[in-house]
């Protein structure tokens, strides 16, 4: 059976899945238990599985997050919400330097069954330290899985699957997208949902709109901004795919370059910054793969190079969005 | 107490006066264009706000000791501080309705308010402050001078790798710091003992050799006495103190909070608790003041609150393409 349910409640029903399964799983966090996560995404766990297993942890994320790699080591198969990800700061060193690199160091001795999971977007005037998408920082470091879902059906699939899986697996939730009380909901994102467990493959893109004049791939709220575009773009004869690539670590190369071979263009929608980050990494992958056999040079739609100013006429001017989307492929089509 | 002023002690009324007037205000307006449904990026103060109401005494009990070159480095909640500390109250208000005339023309927001004039600056990160007060301490070493940093935690932030590492720092390098943790029981919704594993973070001191005081936040005067000393200790070159002070968080954690986790007579225990009108009938009392001249005071800080307000309201947004400016120096 399924039913409509939005992301924070699908991804707190899979949590609660694989903890009925499995007693080696369990969550620590900030304000995860009695308030159940700030962005819902533990919801009903306290209540369903008590203090032992739902650890509402002080503010100290070196040593929760650093704790989760203990825990993993003597076969827990912990979760971790570090609210936003802004926030990581503080307990990078267990992440960049340990959580991702123990499986190699050991050679394969020790395995990190870990899923760290934080909010992710911004667009709603939170500002510079509670915006940031930030997750090709973390796509960066070798031996980190990276996933992004964008609905509620593709958050329960790939939460089970990163519990399932024996490696760190940073799980990352866009704020617009969660269904959450606070901010508009986009009902878009609020999908049928199974009851029963099930997974979404990590590593595997999904071509969310077919289309056959230019490929756009993002992830996350972008999804939604691309959708609405393509769907504009339509009405003027131009036909967008879209891709939602879900997952940067392992990247779909293959749906990618599918796509792109059959539409000859290629725009990369990113809410993260722009240098150094998911776009160059798509575009120098179809790049690398097509060579010179694209019908007009790839674009990228990216957060600028700057911190998330507060003040709305600024962030709204920076943000990528619908409106920037059409400009971008009419250029490309030029 | 005999030996506060008059004055000092009619100046800590005004300030925890204004700020509480401030606080309540920002509190009301928050709310325009955000009903029937709640959308957090709607109306004149988008984001998130984080209210000080109930916390004033440690600001004004601190600050009062303070010139405009020491440093306040504040936290997420950090508007009592800021006015305590002197910062505009006209571009404080601009910047939080993200304004051109703002302190940073609409680029920090409520949680990051720079006023370099006076020296201080907050942070949205838990902690954050710490460290970088510990650093505003090395400078005065290095400089020769005997400016004065105060560094502001809530008691959740004391649980921080940063406030440990600092007190460690500034206490082997004797410096000129006063960390003031702000114990107002709850880190969100996570009450201080299930977070904390000692009851006063003052205690904490005793582990980095330096002077902790636990102090009651609703009696201005008693913060105001332990500050004096902790501030003096600093000036002479004798190190760092750490401040503990009990306040009550009368709001949310957030505007917006629906505060399920907290329950009510928390929230009347911290009503009753309140370090205005405690100073109020102090005031009164002993004859400081009569009623109409308090009231007449009061009007006058309302009035500036609302000339504030006005000028927030009436000043223009920065232009958009502002936005790429000032990432690096020009």
């Amino acid at each position: 059976m399924a039913r409509k349910l939005p992301m924070y409640k699908a991804i707190s029903e899979a949590i609660a899945q694989e903890m009925e399964k499995d007693n080696s799983v369990f969550v620590m966090g900030e304000d995860i238990g009695t308030y159940g996560g700030i962005f819902g995404a533990t919801t009903g766990l306290l209540q369903k599985f008590g203090p032992e297993r739902i650890k509402d942890t002080p503010i100290s994320e070196s040593a929760f997050i650093g704790g989760v790699l203990g825990a993993a080591s003597k076969g827990m198969r912990p979760i971790a919400e570090l609210m936003f990800v802004d926030f990581f700061g503080v307990a990078m060193d267990q992440i960049y330097n340990h959580i991702a690199k123990a499986h190699y160091m050991s050679n394969g001795h020790v395995k990190m069954p870990i899923v760290i999971m934080t909010a992710i977007g911004g667009g709603y005037g939170d500002a510079a330290q509670h915006s940031q998408c930030l997750y090709s920082l973390f796509a960066h470091v070798p031996g980190l899985k990276i996933v992004i879902p964008s609905n509620s059906y593709d958050a329960k699939g790939l939460m089970t699957a990163a519990i399932r899986d024996n490696n760190p697996v940073m799980y990352f939730f866009h704020k617009a997208v969660m269904g959450l009380g606070w901010i508009t909901p986009l009902e878009d994102a609020i999908k049928e949902v199974p009851e029963e467990p099930y997974t979404v493959p990590i590593g595997k893109a999904k071509v969310v709109r077919e289309g056959s004049d230019v490929t756009i791939t993002t992830v996350a709220k972008m999804v939604y901004e691309a959708l609405w575009a393509a769907k504009e773009l339509e009405k003027e004869g131009i036909s967008a795919e879209v891709i939602d690539l879900r997952s940067l670590v392992p990247l779909d190369k293959e749906t990618i370059l599918n796509s792109v071979k059959k539409t000859g263009r290629l725009l990369v929608v990113d809410e993260d910054y722009k240098s150094y980050g998911m776009s160059g990494e798509v575009i120098t992958t179809v790049s690398e793969n097509t060579g010179n056999s694209l019908k007009t040079l790839s674009k990228r739609l990216t957060y600028p190079d700057i911190p998330i100013p507060y003040s709305r006429a600024l962030e709204k001017f920076a943000l990528p969005d619908k409106e920037k989307i059409i400009k971008n492929v009419k250029e490309m089509l030029r | 107490m005999a030996e506060i002023s008059n004055e000092i002690l009619l100046s800590m009324y005004k300030t925890m006066y204004k700020i509480r007037t401030y606080e309540e205000t920002l509190g009301s307006i928050y709310y325009e264009g955000k009903s029937p449904a709640f959308d957090i990026s709607a109306g004149p103060i988008p984001g998130e706000l984080h209210l000080s109401s109930g916390q004033e005494a440690a600001a004004v009990g601190i600050c009062m000791h303070l010139k405009s070159e020491d440093a306040v480095v504040g936290t997420h909640r950090a508007h009592h501080f800021a006015i305590a500390k002197g910062v505009d109250l006209k571009e404080m208000t601009a910047e939080i309705f993200g304004k051109t005339t703002g302190l940073s023309s609409g680029k920090g927001g409520h949680m990051h308010l720079f006023d370099a004039n006076v020296n201080f600056s907050c942070s949205g990160i838990v902690g954050a402050s710490f460290p970088q007060a510990t650093g505003v301490g090395i400078a005065a070493k290095i400089q020769g001078k005997d400016y004065v940093a105060v560094a502001v935690g809530g008691d959740g932030a004391a649980n921080q790798g940063t406030f440990h590492e600092s007190l460690n720092l500034a206490a082997l390098w004797k410096l000129p710091v006063i960390f003031v943790i702000e114990d107002n029981s709850w880190a969100i919704s996570v009450e201080k003992d299930k977070s904390t594993s000692v009851g006063k973070n003052s205690e904490r001191a005793k582990a980095y050799g330096i002077p902790g005081v636990y102090v009651d936040g609703e009696d201005v005067i008693a913060v105001y006495e332990v500050a004096k000393e902790a501030v003096e200790r600093a000036r002479r070159g004798e190190g760092p103190s750490l401040i503990e002070v009990k306040v009550y968080r009368f709001r949310g954690h957030f505007e917006g909070d629906p505060q399920l986790y907290r329950p009510k007579e928390d929230l009347e225990e911290a009503k009753a608790k309140d370090p205005i009108k405690k100073l109020e009938k102090q005031l009164i009392n002993i004859e400081i003041i009569k009623e109409e001249e308090l009231k007449k005071m009061q009007d006058e800080i309302k009035i500036e609150i609302e000339e504030a307000i006005e000028f927030a309201r009436q000043s223009p947004y920065p232009e958009p393409q502002e936005a790429l400016e000032n990432v690096f120096v020009s």
